[in-house]
């Protein structure tokens, strides 16, 4: 609970126009990558992937087969390395935590009553250490789009600096919900307000709406870490998440981080791909550019 | 992948910041070149002359500009071989094409719009190399536009008495059209559909170091059977067009290129009943203010003075900053020029590609030199060039002012300079301060501001946050010294036509 | 004389008409104007290069505040124009019979004429950017509109024939859109252009919008087409020597030029000698793209 709201100010950001935005979008998207340096990036993108299974159907059973697969994503390609992190609901983290014992691999929970984040910032927060104590290595929040739309910018800010706080020593991504907010303006300063309140990573969507990630809202996201970096030497991470379903795309996303942020944030510890589905295209199209065949979904495990 | 390579804004003379972004090749892109195998094109091409190719005498090589290889050998037209064309022409217009109706002549325009679009990777290809410019670019923005621009002028040709109210539009008879070389099948194309659509024969000659896809336009012509005559192709140097320029029978002249051969057309029509449309150099103001959506006018600097490596006479080559902005936007552009990709045009991955030719390289190096000496400050990116080629780094200066050469001179490179100024009165001032008028762009977020600009700039062609941007529907064109006429549109029409 | 008159009427003095103001020629030469019978009437000012170079200065300092005006205050501004033309409509039609040998019909008819076609070019003034602009279909994401502006300044050399209704055919055009105008007399038709010049004082356009020389051709013409701040040239009646002159000097700032054939009064009288056709070449395109997004 915020009982003394701070006097932060919203800071004042670019306006952003959205046919420029999606024209530059579309240049990232009609760059060509092939062969070798196609390969390395769908391992970067498997290396970059927060896998994730957000089911009112999922079970700790389904979890350790997801883990499994974070661990080994594919039989008989050694070079192709285990995902970031296996993203799960809360009362998931600590089977999950289980089953990735010994690797690297971090457990990110979404947390803050997740995707709705309607509840009281008390029971929010409350949420958020209930969970990094079960283990969790990282917080995926929401932030209340409502207020953000009612122009409550100063309560955004508290309640993204109190999660923050509460949930050392995890990371925290802060979702905005970007297919909320409708318009880059809104999608900018969201982003610059998380930011400003502590996020270590700020996140396009929930992946529970049908607008979810694009390549133009992830550029709008990727400038304002950029001019934020630029201004402050801090650097923050950046994760789509929801609706990158092919390798494709991820390339795409890839392009634009290596063209807008630099060869710094090539790395998961900058930059993460939220997906479910993403991961067994990805492997399809390694394992084509290695046997030359195109390939069949029924050799790649579902989970 | 390989190590982080330090890869920064060179700034001459300026220690470089702690805090920065780092553009290597930590994860490259391998090389994506455009396949060749299904591209054919002759060894030597000589005239497009009564719907047949012809041979000439004298010839000459268009030289592949990224290799710096002859690809074609090409004739060179001589007066004989020029009237021969116009009088080709002269025949077309009075048996065929000023008898047929405009809804036939249509659908011939309509013809060659589609065979455009069915040969578009080839012409893509033959494009990017003979001229240099990056496949990208050939394949998504001059091909596309020139069929488009085809298409649009196709329609109007059964529809001229809906363009000019209370006129009674008349085609003038054959229009001599002499095009550049820095959008070659694009040009022939803005010259070629009006004055088909408007019931016009044409003599076309493309620029001597880009003829191929001229060459390739015939053989569309060929195919879609349009009557022989109607369209002629000389290829040739400034003589070829003089010759066209001076031929008695010709009834008006369209010409696209440098200001000074503008002039020197314009004085060689004095005293004929010749009609003349110019469309010539620029020299674009690109005015960012402070409450410009920032990194979209980065995009649009980038877009307005790389594109086509800058051989762009609408390039926005004069980058007016509000000066509260300046710092940011100038880092931004240092950052940006780093990501852009110099190299093989074919490469479906470069950004910018060959200088046109050696002579052109030479003047910009001689203006950028010129800068230089007149204490700009010179920022360039620091990639790898080719080793053969005509190739530049993309270049910007700062600390320019207005009487330096590159702020005056029209480099048609990719060399942007940049200068500040303070309220939009200055903005204004500085912007129209130039003999050329063709282009502008405007930068801002407010809407009562950017109208106030735009009606100011003495300019043809206004683009409000966005730049370098073309449509058939579009009409296009210079104010001042940038020439008069405008291509494109219903406005594109009216050079080609008498209203009566 | 065999009688003295019982009053000794005043001569009147015909001055320029630069910048709103009656100035007399810098060169301090004069060209005497006699009527059809070869009688004296006046001496005319004959103007200089540099009398054309005040005019310029005084043009280009009114053309752009004179397009800034609504179009619909320049229509009112033209059409206050024909009024005063109509109340001066005896004056002219005594000028044209004495001077000019008009019979009292033709004058009659000239001066109707030329009053209507202010009218005529008063409509236009805010209907010929509608006629000759239009929004554009692009395919991408942008509004895209064309509309024209005039050009700048523009010098017309008037025609020789009817003196009042050649001289507002030519200017009234270029005014409408919003150029500023200096147009070059015949001496021949001074006394009616610089009657014409103090209707258009008392009227409400501003000074510099149209100036008025009365000049030799021999003496200004290859100064005027040169000028490197002039925008265009229209000239009218001109021999083809004359024009090719024109247009060479006026390829070294790339010029906008129209040529009509001089014709005669009645012909001038005919609604094919008034078109927005006249104004299009003296007028510039602009396109303006702006992105639709949210």
């Amino acid at each position: 609970m915020v009982k003394n709201p701070s006097s932060y100010v919203p800071p004042r950001v670019p306006t952003v126009d959205e046919v420029g935005v999606k024209e530059r979008a579309a240049e990232f998207a009609s760059r060509s990558i092939k062969k070798a340096a196609k390969v390395e990036g769908l391992k970067l993108v498997v290396r970059m992937m927060d896998l994730t299974t957000l089911e009112g159907s999922d079970t700790p059973g389904k979890v350790l087969q997801l883990c499994q697969k974070a661990r080994h994503p594919i039989h008989g390609f050694d070079d192709v390395p285990p995902v970031a992190a296996v993203c799960v609901y809360p009362p998931l983290v600590k089977p999950a935590k289980a089953a990735l014992e010994g690797t690297d691999i971090k457990v990110a929970a979404v947390a803050t009553y997740f995707p709705s984040g309607q509840a009281d910032l008390a029971d929010r927060l409350d949420e958020v250490r209930r969970t990094v104590a079960d283990g969790a290595d990282e917080i995926d929040m929401v932030i209340s789009r409502g207020d953000f739309l009612a122009g409550h910018y100063g309560k955004i800010f508290d309640e993204v600096a109190a999660t923050a706080e509460a949930c050392k020593p995890a990371h925290l991504k802060v979702i905005l919900e970007v297919g909320e907010l409708q318009t880059f303006d809104k999608v900018r300063l969201a982003s610059q307000i998380a930011i400003d309140a502590g996020a270590d990573f700020i996140k396009t969507s929930t992946g529970k709406i049908p607008s979810a990630a694009s390549v133009p809202v992830t550029l709008v996201m990727l400038e304002t870490i950029r001019d934020h970096f630029l201004k402050t030497g801090k650097m923050v991470g950046m994760k789509p998440a929801g609706g990158i379903r092919e390798a494709k795309d991820a390339l795409r996303y890839l392009v634009m981080v290596k063209e807008t942020l630099g060869d710094a944030w090539l790395s998961p510890d900058w930059f993460r791909f939220g997906a479910s589905s993403l991961l067994n295209d990805v492997l399809m199209q390694i394992v084509k550019e290695k046997t030359g065949r195109y390939q069949s979904h029924r050799y790649f495990s579902v989970s | 992948m390989s190590a982080q390579p330090e890869l920064r804004v060179e700034r001459e003379g300026q220690p470089k910041k702690a805090v920065d972004l780092l553009f290597g090749d930590l994860w490259g892109y391998a090389p994506a070149p455009e396949s060749t195998g299904p591209v054919r094109f002759e060894k030597r091409y000589g005239h497009f002359i009564d719907g047949e190719f012809v041979a000439g005498d004298k010839w000459f090589a268009s030289v592949n500009p990224a290799t710096e290889e002859p690809l074609v050998e090409v004739a060179e037209a001589d007066e004989a071989m020029v009237d021969r064309a116009v009088q080709s022409s002269r025949k077309a217009y009075d048996k065929y094409w000023k008898k047929m109706k405009g809804s036939e002549r249509a659908k011939y325009i309509f013809r060659i719009a589609r065979m455009i679009q069915e040969r578009a990777r080839e012409l893509a290809i033959l494009e990017s190399m003979d001229g240099g410019k990056p496949i990208k670019e050939s394949r998504d923005i001059d091909v596309p536009l020139a069929a488009a621009h085809f298409f649009y002028y196709a329609g109007w040709a059964d529809k001229l008495e809906y363009a000019f109210p209370g006129g009674k539009p008349q085609p003038i008879g054959v229009a001599g059209q002499i095009i550049p070389w820095n959008f070659p099948l694009l040009m022939a194309a803005w010259k070629l559909a009006p004055a088909l659509a408007a019931g016009n024969c044409c003599v076309l000659k493309p620029a001597e170091t880009t003829p191929l896809t001229a060459m390739k336009l015939a053989e569309i012509l060929q195919e879609a059977d349009l009557p022989p005559g109607v369209v002629n192709i000389v290829n040739g140097f400034g003589r070829t067009g003089a010759a066209i320029v001076n031929h008695a029978d010709v009834d008006k002249i369209a010409f696209t290129g440098s200001t000074d051969v503008g002039k020197i057309i314009q004085r060689a029509l004095a005293g004929t009943k010749k009609r003349l449309t110019l469309e010539l150099g620029g020299k674009g103001a690109n005015i960012i203010f402070e409450d410009a959506p920032i990194d979209q006018a980065v995009e649009g600097i980038i877009d307005g003075i790389f594109f086509n490596q800058g051989h762009v006479c609408c390039a926005g080559s004069r980058l007016l900053v509000e000066e509260s902005v300046a710092e940011t936007v100038i880092r931004k552009l240092g950052h940006r020029i780093q990501t852009l990709r110099v190299g093989d045009p074919l490469d479906k991955n470069t950004d910018v590609g060959a200088i046109n030719s050696k002579p052109q390289l030479e003047k910009i190096q001689e203006l950028v030199d010129s800068g230089v000496d007149q204490g700009a400050q010179k920022h360039q990116s620091r990639c790898d060039l080719p080793a053969k080629g005509y190739f530049f780094r993309p270049t910007f200066f700062t600390d320019v002012s207005p009487s330096h050469r590159i702020a005056q001179e029209e480099i048609f490179g990719p060399v942007l300079s940049v200068m500040t100024f303070r309220t939009p009165e200055e903005a204004i001032e500085r912007a129209n301060n130039t003999p050329y008028g063709l282009s502008a762009g405007i930068w801002s977020d407010k809407g009562s501001k950017l109208f106030k600009i735009a009606g100011a700039m003495q300019a043809g062609v206004i683009w409000g946050n966005t730049f370098n941007k073309f449509d058939p529907t579009s009409p296009f064109g210079g104010y001042k010294e940038s020439g008069f006429g405008r291509e494109g549109g219903r406005h594109g029409l009216l050079p080609y036509l008498e209203i009566g | 004389m065999a009688t003295a008159p019982t009053r000794v009427p005043v001569k009147k003095t015909y001055k320029l008409y630069i910048g709103g103001a009656f100035p007399r020629s810098e060169g301090g030469h004069y060209l005497v104007v006699k009527d059809h019978k070869g009688a004296f009437v006046a001496n005319v000012c004959r103007a200089t290069r540099k009398d054309f170079r005040g005019a310029m200065v005084a043009a280009r300092k009114a053309q752009a505040p004179w397009a800034a005006r609504s179009a619909f205050n320049r229509g009112q501004i033209l059409y206050r124009m024909a009024e005063m033309l109509e109340g001066r409509a005896a004056v002219f039609e005594r000028l044209l019979a004495e001077l000019h040998g008009y019979s009292a019909s033709e004058a009659q008819a000239e001066v109707g004429a030329a009053v209507d076609r202010l009218v005529y070019y008063a409509g236009w003034c805010d209907k010929v950017t509608q006629v000759f602009g239009n929004t554009n279909p692009v395919a991408s994401q942008h509004f895209n509109f064309s509309f024209i502006e005039p050009t700048g300044v523009v010098a017309a050399v008037a025609p020789k024939t009817a003196p009042l209704l050649g001289l507002v055919s030519v200017m009234a055009p270029l005014i409408s859109i919003g150029n500023a105008a200096i147009v070059m007399v015949t001496p021949d038709n001074a006394v009616v252009a610089i009657e014409l010049a103090e209707a258009l004082a008392t009227s409400d356009l501003p000074g510099g919008v149209v100036n008025l020389l009365t000049a030799l051709w021999e003496d200004v013409g290859s100064y005027v087409s040169g000028h490197m701040d002039l925008d265009a040239f229209f000239g009218v009646g001109l021999s083809s020597e004359e024009q090719k002159a024109i247009q060479v000097s006026a390829a070294e700032s790339v010029k906008r030029t129209k040529f009509v054939d001089d014709a005669s009064p009645a012909e001038w009288r005919q609604e094919s000698r008034q078109s927005p056709y006249w104004i299009l070449p003296f007028t510039e395109t602009k396109t303006a793209w702006h992105p639709m997004g949210s």
